[in-house]
């Protein structure tokens, strides 16, 4: 096993874990502060990748696609939030699952209807399609050490923002003692939209910078968003940083998996068995990770609420 | 329960009327919608009546349809082996998830359902010896012995009718029972029910095991139904739909699960149906956005009418159970 | 009876019982009392089991309980009471006390016999709710119940377990002198048959029920004694009964 191999799949694991990490944070955010399960993020994330795809297309950049896409997507998300997910605050837990799952339906069939049903092209900005040679001989794809910086960049911000800023500070509050911010009157109501939207944005800008790499296609928010889960449970709902960690742990144990453990078990076990137990554990191996945490701590590593 | 009677007598006498009238597809419409019905019910149990918001139904499910798969694959296709083992693997898989996931609460609790149950359709679509994402055909119903047959639509109907009537009576003796009282406390005042006394994370467990059981029977009989058995009946997808239905249906009530898969299959055959011309005047390629449909309906009935339909016909003060964080 | 050693608990910076120590004898009426936020809750459950204790000993009837699961403790002879109303209210109270019989008689892991075929069941709970003058609202919802009679209800939840020690959490929140004095009736008939321990705000209660009383300020036990003694205490009315005595 070479170094070069474990360097580039380190980097690959971080690279999903850093957008796993932009999708978890938004949900995480709702959670905590809103007790409300939204099973419709994925849907955001699927959306700001088709409006990204769209509108490179029609502008002809990659940089103002992204801008507009991510306001576009924040919009919808407000949208969404003001007209329909407001009234499922303080609702029991299965009609916000119904209901998110309800708008799941409903958005991947606009999409269809919109877009059709192939999954459609969306290409990396021409200045970062070639690779880029990394100290100790490793040829990186370019655009995957964007979204890696991209990753670092927006969660150094979050933490910023969280931990810095009043509005932060509100957040923080929101989440750990949610009583105690409903006390705090109207403005939490927009303040609970501007959570949503800003979740929203961090979807587009995931599904958006993954689109050319992972396809565009109807229902591609449903698997990712099940992978946040598991970063949050992990993590701890309602934590920034424990998000930031579970999705770390997540994309690494998952991307080293895969590309490993075919590996791993050749060397005890015979050569087909091996290399049809490794893809089976390793897609389930994030799954074990999770009971394992949850073994010993059920709130998850960093529980916001105490 | 005095309803059931001639609701019994009805669904007795349905296929018989069917035969006459040359139209044998109801009666395997009909099968199919009693096997969803005990699948549903049995979600109703945990959900409804346990207040436990799981949203990995699936797993049991089609674990139980796929250990049946299994099995026929293997050779082994009497139904005595069969089906039990279908049961016990199922109620295994939700002894194993149960334990873990009830020591959690709220939103925790529906996530990690869900993860655990997104986990054992991985496992089983990486099975590539037995169909993979293709699915695994079976060589055929299971074999009772005895020189009986349940290859004909009219025999296994009333197979399936069995079951679904007992799991449907059991349901209905189990609320009445010292267990039914113990969960629907839990479901009331979890806090007060532990303080009283009762062991209550071993009682949400062993609800959460019982329904998981009854799922896996739903399973064996849904691969006998088509004699095929499908991964998407492990997906999560297949979890909303089984609680759609009881929330259509009415979630906590009796009928609840039966009533649900009633609609939404009638209303599923109905769209996919070509023959409903005004349908098509009205919406061209209407069944290409069935899903829209759906949602829309879903999202009204969440919203509008939260007690389903049951709740229509007879408010009862039972209403939806949920969990809270 | 019960034996509390070094018990405590903190909350993240907060101490909300600092190393307890206090011994409830059989038999007796004991009352804690306590300014408000004095930790007399955190205590009520850490004894009943449903928060864990950080550190220190707690000791029923000679048996070590503290890492004891609160059902099991209330199986054991330990029952609660709570300060907030705490029903199964979609049950009538016939059924919430039927419940509490039911579940320390035999296991509840029974699926298929109607529990109101249970004939013994139904007349013990019946028992209790004439105990506690309820016998005429057994068809009630507990929700729909008066604000008196949902706290006797409250009460006869936790005396329906038969307890050997009663913690009543506040028992006579929210009501008036003729609803109090109700419950102190109850109370005292209860004497012999069980002892009690008994955080209360109304002095007269305390003072007319306790046999002792222990005063509890920011999590520590700062005295302990007889009514009399604890009234003439100095540090007792330095930290809380001063106004009210003054009275």
């Amino acid at each position: 096993m070479s170094g070069t191999l474990l360097l580039e799949q380190s980097l690959n694991g971080l690279q999903f874990g850093l957008m796993l990490f932009l999708l978890a944070a938004g949900l995480t955010l709702v959670f905590g502060i809103m007790d409300m399960i939204n099973l419709a993020h994925g849907s955001l994330y699927m959306i700001g990748a088709y409006l990204m795809a769209t509108l490179v297309q029609a502008t002809g950049s990659f940089w103002l696609g992204l801008a507009l896409a991510l306001a576009a997507t924040a919009a919808i998300g407000a949208v969404l939030e003001v007209s329909l997910l407001r009234r499922l605050y303080g609702r029991d837990h299965l009609a916000q699952v119904l209901a998110t799952f309800a708008i799941i339906l409903i958005a991947n069939e606009v999409v269809r209807i919109l877009w059709g049903s192939q999954p459609i092209l969306l290409n990396p900005p021409p200045s970062l399609t070639g690779p880029v040679t990394l100290p100790g001989g490793l040829e990186y794809a370019s655009y995957r050490l964007l979204i890696i910086g991209v990753g670092v960049l927006v969660a150094l911000l979050l933490y910023l923002l969280v931990s810095k800023t009043k509005v932060g500070m509100r957040v923080r509050a929101g989440a750990s003692n949610r009583e105690m911010a409903l006390a705090m009157g109207v403005d939490i109501r927009r303040l609970f939209t501007a959570v949503f939207a800003l979740g929203a944005a961090l979807c587009a800008l995931a599904g958006a910078l993954l689109g050319p790499i992972l396809a565009v296609q109807v229902g591609m928010g449903e698997n990712i968003l099940i992978l946040a889960f598991v970063v949050i449970v992990i993590g701890g709902i309602g934590s920034i940083r424990g998000a930031l960690v579970g999705a770390l742990l997540v994309g690494i144990v998952d991307t080293g998996g895969r590309a490993f453990l075919s590996l791993f078990f050749g060397a005890f076990l015979p050569p087909q068995l091996a290399s049809a137990a490794g893809p089976a554990v390793a897609s389930v191996l994030i799954y074990l990770l999770m009971a394992g945490v949850l073994f010993f701590r059920p709130q998850g590593l960093f529980p916001a609420r105490g | 329960m005095t309803r059931a009677v001639p609701i019994f007598l009805l669904l007795l006498a349905f296929p018989l009327a069917m035969q006459a009238t040359d139209n044998l597809f109801y009666v395997s419409l009909a099968s199919r919608i009693l096997i969803y019905a005990i699948a549903a019910t049995s979600l109703n149990l945990v959900l409804g009546y346990g207040g436990m918001v799981s949203f990995g139904h699936a797993a049991f499910f089609g674990a139980g349809a796929f250990t049946v798969g299994i099995l026929s694959a293997e050779g082994v296709s009497s139904l005595w082996i069969a089906w039990p083992a279908a049961v016990a693997v199922a109620a295994l898989a939700a002894l194993a998830i149960g334990a873990v996931s009830l020591r959690t609460r709220g939103v925790y609790f529906i996530m990690i359902t869900l993860a655990f149950a997104q986990m054992v359709y991985y496992i089983f679509v990486s099975l590539k010896a037995y169909g993979g994402e293709d699915g695994l055909p079976l060589q055929g119903r299971s074999s009772v012995g005895l020189g009986l047959s349940l290859a004909g639509d009219l025999a296994w109907y009333y197979v399936v009718l069995a079951f679904c009537a007992a799991v449907l009576y059991g349901l209905h003796r189990l609320s009445r029972s010292r267990f039914g009282r113990v969960i629907d406390a839990i479901r009331e005042n979890e806090t007060r029910a532990e303080a009283i006394g009762f062991p209550v994370y071993r009682y949400k467990l062993a609800c959460f095991v019982l329904s998981g059981a009854v799922a896996g029977l739903a399973g064996a009989l849904i691969a006998n139904q088509s004699s095929y058995v499908s991964p998407s009946l492990l997906h999560w997808v297949q979890s909303g739909t089984l609680m759609i239905m009881v929330i259509l249906g009415g979630v906590g009530t009796l009928w609840g699960g039966a009533l649900g898969a009633l609609v939404l299959l009638a209303l599923e055959h109905l769209i996919a149906d070509p023959q409903v011309g005004w349908l098509e005047r009205l919406a061209p390629n209407y069944q290409d956005h069935a899903g829209l449909a759906v949602g829309l309906v879903l999202l009204a009935i969440v919203l509008l009418a939260p007690q389903g339909l049951a709740g229509i016909f007879s408010p009862s003060p039972k209403h939806p159970g949920g969990s809270r964080a | 009876m019960l034996e509390l050693r070094n018990v405590s608990k903190r909350f993240g910076g907060v101490v909300a019982t600092d190393d307890v120590t206090l011994e409830i004898e059989r038999g007796e009426v004991h009352a804690l009392i306590g300014p408000n936020g004095a930790g007399k809750t955190t205590l009520i459950a850490q004894i009943s089991g449903m928060l864990p204790t950080d550190t220190g000993r707690i000791v029923f009837d000679g048996a070590d309980v503290t890492r004891l699961p609160a059902h099991a403790r209330v199986r054991a002879g330990l029952a609660r009471s709570y300060q907030v109303t705490s029903l199964f209210r979609r049950f009538t109270v016939l059924e919430n006390l039927a419940l509490a019989v039911q579940a320390r008689s035999g296991s509840s892991f029974s699926f298929w016999r109607p529990v109101s075929s249970e004939a013994a069941l139904v007349e013990e709970a019946r028992a209790i709710a004439r105990e506690v003058d309820l016998h005429e609202k057994l068809a009630t919802r507990g929700g729909e119940l008066a604000h008196g009679d949902q706290r006797a209800l409250e009460l006869a939840l936790a005396l329906a377990t038969r307890p050997r020690l009663l913690l009543l959490d506040e028992p006579m929140a929210g009501m008036g002198p003729q609803e109090s004095g109700r419950i102190i009736e109850l109370i005292e008939r209860l004497r012999e048959r069980v002892t009690v321990l008994l955080v209360e705000h109304d002095m007269d209660a305390v003072f007319r029920l306790a046999n002792r009383i222990s005063v509890l300020v920011n999590g520590r036990v700062i005295a302990t004694g007889e009514p009399q003694a604890i009234r003439q205490d100095p540090d007792v009315r330095k930290a809380y009964l001063g106004e009210e005595l003054a009275a």
